[in-house]
Order: C-alpha cells, then sequence, then structure tokens
C-alpha cells in the first residue's frame, strides 16, 4: 500500500493542466488512491551492445529531481525506489535500435515507474519502446542527450482497452545534440502523455512527432511543451490524429515558449485532425508565448476536418470501394509520421492495427 | 460490344441560393470504339454532365436516366460505375496525400479486376504504361498527384485509362494546360486504349486542337445544359471558325 508522506495536491479538474483529463478514469493515480504495485515491468528486449547499459540504480544514487507541477509526475518521483538507467556511452554509435518493452500487469494496483535514458556526448541511438496489454502506468522518463549527440526516442502505446498510462517524456538537450522522439498512441483506455523538452546548448534541435488514433470511448492527451531557455535552438512538433467513434476524444496541447534570451530560436508546430465519424471530439490548443522578437521564425498551425470527399470520390471513381478508399487516405494521413520510424517491422505492424481499429469501427 | 445510353438527363447543384438547374435534358448515345467530342462555351455544363455520369455527390440528378448495357448507372455508388466499365479522366485531378501511385494503381487494379493481379505482370505491365506516356519511374513512388505539374497529371490521368481499361471514358478537358509535346503524348495514348479495347470516348473539350490528334466519330454542340447542334467532324471545323457565339444568343 502507498503511504503518501509529503502534501501532494490532488488535481480537482479545474485546473488549467487538468481541464480536459477525465480523472474519474484514472483509477487513482492522480489522488494517490490507487495501491502501489511493487513489480517492474520495463525490460530491454535487445541483445547486449557494446556500450549501452541497462540498470535499476537506487534512486538515492541518482540526483534527485526536485517537484514537478504535475501531482501523478511528483508521486512518481515520491513512490518509486530505483530508476531504470539507459546509458549510451559518449561517442557510441548504436545502429541497431534498441528495443524497450512494458507488458502487460494486473490492474488492481498501479506501477510508479522512473526511467533515464542518457545518451553521451556525441553518441547516436535510437530507442524503440513498446507498450502492449493492459496495465496501470504512471511513468516519468527523463532524457538527458548529451553535446553533439543524437537521440532518436520512439514510443508506442500499442495497450489493450483497459489501460491507463500516464507519463512525463522530459528531454534535456545540450548544445548541437538532436533529439527526435515519434510518439504513437492507438491503444488505451486513458493516455495523458506530456513530452517536454528543456534545451542546455544552443545549436540544440528537437523534433517531437506524433500520431494518435482514437476510437469510441478512448482518451488520448498529448500535450507538449518546449521551452527554448538558450539562444539558436530549434524545435519542430507534427502531430496527426485521427477519431472515430462516440466519445472518442483526443487532446493536443502545444506550448513553446521562447525566452527573452532564447535568440535565434526556430520554431514550428502542427496538429492536425482527422474526424472520422460525428460523435468524436479533438481539442487542438497551440500556445506560442514569445519574449523575444530576435528569432528566425516561430509559427503553429492546428487544422480538425473530415474526409475529404473529393479525395474519396476520386479513389472510388478507381473502382476502389468506400472502405478501402477511407483506408487509404487514414493510411496517408499517418504515413508523413510513420515512415519516419526506421524499422518497417513496427511500421507495418502499426498501419496494421490502424487497419484492424478502422475495421472495428465499421468507417 | 458496350453502349452508354443518357436520356433526358437533368442535374441540378446545392447553392447558398437553393438548387441551379445545370444539366436541362441531355442525350447522347455512346458505343464502343465511338467517339464523342463534346464542345461548348465555358459554364455550359460539360464537366457537370461528366461528374454526375461518375456519381460526384455533389450534383443531384433530378431526372432523366444513364444505363450502361441497359443496367441502372445512377442507382450504382461511384466504386460501382468504375467497376461497369465507366472511367473519368478528370479536368484536375485530386491529390492523395501519403498514398503511393503504386499503391492506388494496385489498389485500383484489384478492386477492378476482382483480384490483385500478379506482382511480376504486374510490375512490367506498370512500367510498360509509365514509358508509353514517358513518365519517369520515380513517378511509382511519389504521392498520387501531390506536386504534379498539370501535364504530369494528365499523363497519370491516362495512364489509369490504359491499365484499367475501361468499355466507355469520359475525358474532362484532358487538353487543357497542355503543351503541344504533352497534348500528341496524352492523345496517343488515349488512341491506344480505343485501338487496344474498343473504347468508347466522350471527349469533353473547349478547343478544337486535340481532335487534330483524337478524330471523333460525333461533334455534340453544348450550350446552356443540352447538346444545341450535332454533326460529324466536320462540325468541329464550323466550331473553330465561327466559335459559340450562335450557340449562346449573344
Amino acid at each position: 500500500m502507498s503511504v503518501l508522506t509529503s502534501n501532494i495536491l490532488v488535481p480537482h479538474g479545474r485546473e488549467e493542466a487538468w481541464r480536459f483529463t477525465p480523472l474519474n478514469r484514472l483509477k487513482g493515480l492522480h489522488d494517490g488512491s490507487a495501491a502501489t504495485a511493487t513489480h517492474r515491468s520495463l525490460s530491454l528486449n535487445s541483445s547486449p551492445v557494446s556500450g549501452v547499459t541497462f540498470e535499476r540504480v537506487s534512486r538515492e544514487l541518482l540526483p534527485s529531481l526536485g517537484a514537478t507541477d504535475d501531482a501523478i509526475m511528483n508521486r512518481v518521483r515520491e513512490l518509486s525506489s530505483d530508476v531504470a538507467v539507459l546509458k549510451v556511452a559518449a561517442n557510441t554509435e548504436v545502429s541497431e535500435p534498441i528495443h524497450l518493452t512494458r507488458k502487460s500487469f494486473d490492474l488492481a494496483s498501479a506501477e510508479y515507474s522512473r526511467v533515464l535514458i542518457h545518451v553521451g556526448s556525441n553518441a547516436r541511438a535510437t530507442v524503440i519502446a513498446s507498450n502492449t496489454g493492459d496495465t496501470l502506468l504512471a511513468e516519468d522518463i527523463e532524457f538527458k542527450v548529451e553535446s553533439g549527440a543524437s537521440l532518436t526516442f520512439v514510443t508506442l502505446q500499442e495497450w489493450d482497452s483497459q489501460t491507463v498510462h500516464v507519463a512525463k517524456h522530459h528531454a534535456i538537450v545540450d548544445k548541437d545534440a538532436v533529439f527526435k522522439s515519434i510518439t504513437v498512441t492507438i491503444g488505451g483506455s486513458v493516455v495523458r502523455l506530456l513530452p517536454t523538452v528543456e534545451f542546455t546548448g544552443s545549436g540544440a534541435d528537437a523534433q517531437l512527432l506524433g500520431v494518435y488514433f482514437a476510437t469510441s470511448g478512448q482518451f488520448f492527451e498529448h500535450r507538449i511543451f518546449v521551452d527554448h531557455c538558450v539562444p539558436q535552438a530549434k524545435s519542430r512538433v507534427n502531430y496527426k490524429g485521427a477519431l472515430s467513434g462516440d466519445k472518442a476524444h483526443t487532446v493536443w496541447i502545444g506550448d513553446v515558449f521562447i525566452r527573452a534570451n532564447a535568440e535565434g530560436t526556430d520554431t514550428y508546430e502542427l496538429n492536425r485532425n482527422l474526424l472520422l465519424t460525428d460523435g468524436a471530439r479533438a481539442d487542438s490548443v497551440p500556445n506560442l508565448e514569445i519574449e523575444t522578437g530576435e528569432i528566425v521564425g516561430a509559427g503553429h498551425a492546428s487544422t480538425t476536418g473530415r474526409f475529404d470527399d473529393e479525395q474519396l470520390f476520386y479513389l472510388m471513381s478507381r473502382g476502389i470501394s468506400i472502405e478501402d478508399a477511407r483506408r487509404l487516405v487514414v493510411r496517408g494521413f499517418f504515413s508523413e509520421i510513420i515512415n519516419e520510424i526506421s524499422d518497417s517491422e513496427v511500421q507495418e505492424r502499426l498501419m496494421n492495427r490502424i487497419d484492424s481499429e478502422l475495421i472495428k469501427v465499421g468507417a | 460490344m458496350s453502349t452508354l445510353e443518357i436520356r433526358n438527363l437533368q442535374v441540378s447543384v446545392d447553392t447558398e441560393n437553393g438548387a441551379v438547374e445545370i444539366l436541362k435534358g441531355v442525350d447522347l448515345t455512346i458505343k464502343s470504339g465511338e467517339t464523342h467530342a463534346i464542345m461548348g462555351p465555358n459554364g455550359s455544363g460539360k464537366s457537370t454532365l461528366a461528374y454526375s455520369i461518375a456519381g460526384h455527390p455533389k450534383y443531384t440528378i433530378t431526372g432523366g436516366s444513364v444505363t450502361l448495357d441497359g443496367a441502372d448507372v445512377l442507382d450504382m455508388s461511384v466504386d460501382e460505375r468504375a467497376k461497369a466499365g465507366l472511367f473519368l479522366a478528370m479536368q484536375y485531378p485530386v491529390e492523395v496525400p501519403g498514398v503511393s501511385v503504386s499503391n492506388f494503381l494496385r489498389t485500383a487494379a484489384t478492386a477492378l479486376r476482382g483480384e490483385a493481379p500478379k506482382l511480376r505482370t504486374w510490375v512490367s505491365e506498370v512500367k510498360d504504361a509509365m514509358d508509353a506516356l514517358s513518365i519517369d519511374p520515380s513517378f511509382a513512388q511519389r504521392n498520387v498527384n501531390e506536386g504534379f505539374s498539370g501535364g504530369e497529371k494528365k499523363r497519370h490521368e491516362i495512364m489509369q485509362l490504359e491499365l484499367l481499361k475501361p468499355k466507355i471514358a469520359i475525358l474532362d478537358e484532358t487538353d487543357s494546360g497542355l503543351d503541344v509535346d504533352a497534348l500528341r503524348i496524352v492523345s496517343e495514348g488515349v488512341n491506344r486504349a480505343k485501338d487496344a479495347n474498343n473504347l468508347g470516348v466522350l471527349l469533353i473539350t473547349h478547343y478544337t486542337r486535340i481532335l487534330r490528334y483524337i478524330k471523333p466519330d460525333f461533334v455534340h454542340v453544348f450550350a446552356n445544359g443540352k447538346v444545341v447542334e450535332e454533326g460529324g467532324p466536320e462540325l468541329a471545323d464550323k466550331l473553330e471558325a465561327q466559335g459559340y457565339a450562335e450557340y449562346v444568343g449573344n
């Protein structure tokens, strides 16, 4: 059982950060009423590579993270006794993707999990994290991408229908380093992800890409924050979502903050949503706060639309059935992002899952 | 031998000011192997005729009939019309982001033939069709119509015509926006499809120049939503000389 020793403010739903989230479906992650699980579901699923280590480190041995403004993340930091640390040594080039997996555990207790992915200076790696099955999970992932390093992080929420998953993905990107994330959310009951980026050196580059597909009753929230707190950093955000069926609900928040000292910032964020049926709801809120005019560029765009009748007509006029035409259009819509995943097996698996979700809802 | 029969076709389109009648009773009969040119001024309803036959949802059929070998075309969904043997080469082909030409063509061929074409023969079939229209092989990996030039879009339409082998094709201003070389290449493609499949063609155009490459058996002058004069190829020469003024009443 969890015993809370500190006073974590419990969100009530009126707070800006929680106003879309269905708190009553979080199974007690937010208010501490969930029982604390003892299992550790994260495992390394790749053959050993020189320069890459994966171990559990007692949290006392790691610099303690301060409090966040997120109640669930504060709970993770308080309740997780150890941290799963994936480390890529400096100057190491890992050619094959490193696979991390999480699988089902029972839904009766909550796993609070801290993860650190640390890529040393001038190292290069791709990490693919696959999440499957049903679970109740609060995770706090921190990425440290040291100077000149490059990390591509692919996170696949391929959960079954009962999962409640809340996570912060916080990237600290140093001088001339590149952090690229591809976030895919196509399974689960409630998934709330907080991808955040903090630059610590000029010349840093962050690309946050994502796709999500929510069907009846699913709630998927992606709440992004890019903090341009150094000069000459670049960020690109591009999330694409599709929704189908009654009470499918997605939320995309894109906050970009360009601080007064962040001269030379170059940022653009984009969110596009495709509503496949009536009864679904896509909230899309881009926010850009700019404290300096000395920048290269800053912009955002958000669109939410339905199937393009002209596209469907064109495809059908070549004999393609309405179902196949829709499938082609949805696949095409997502392919821009999915094709960025450097593993064709994963690409195909995701597209097949999207197809089967489409068939399920009869869109 | 196929026959497309259009009888007293009346079509309206919804606008902010209510339904507006565009086609006011069109009669046409197109048989396999025949080429019919429909010529008329802008705004006469030529494209509406093309899209109505193909089943575009924007148009409402208010009267008349369209049959292909006796089957009621107006009762068919858009894909069923294609499966029945109709093809529309569009004036403004639509971009489909993220869908490659090769995937699109194979999906269409699979739908129309009832089974997936054998990969080996299919690859050479597509290559031959592309070569014949001087289309670069890299085209197959591009997204459908995305970033295509006007000429590339038209060649892509005619490539589909050759690969999908319809019985009756409607070509909606296929000549618009083409330079002389592209017009010749595209016209040769139409003529190959005619010869190979005894294709019936309904060729919609504003200008006579494409008729130098694709010879019509019949010419129909279209004005104000209906056919106002019919004749042989010589009628096109008269239009070339005199324009449409006498048909539009000004």
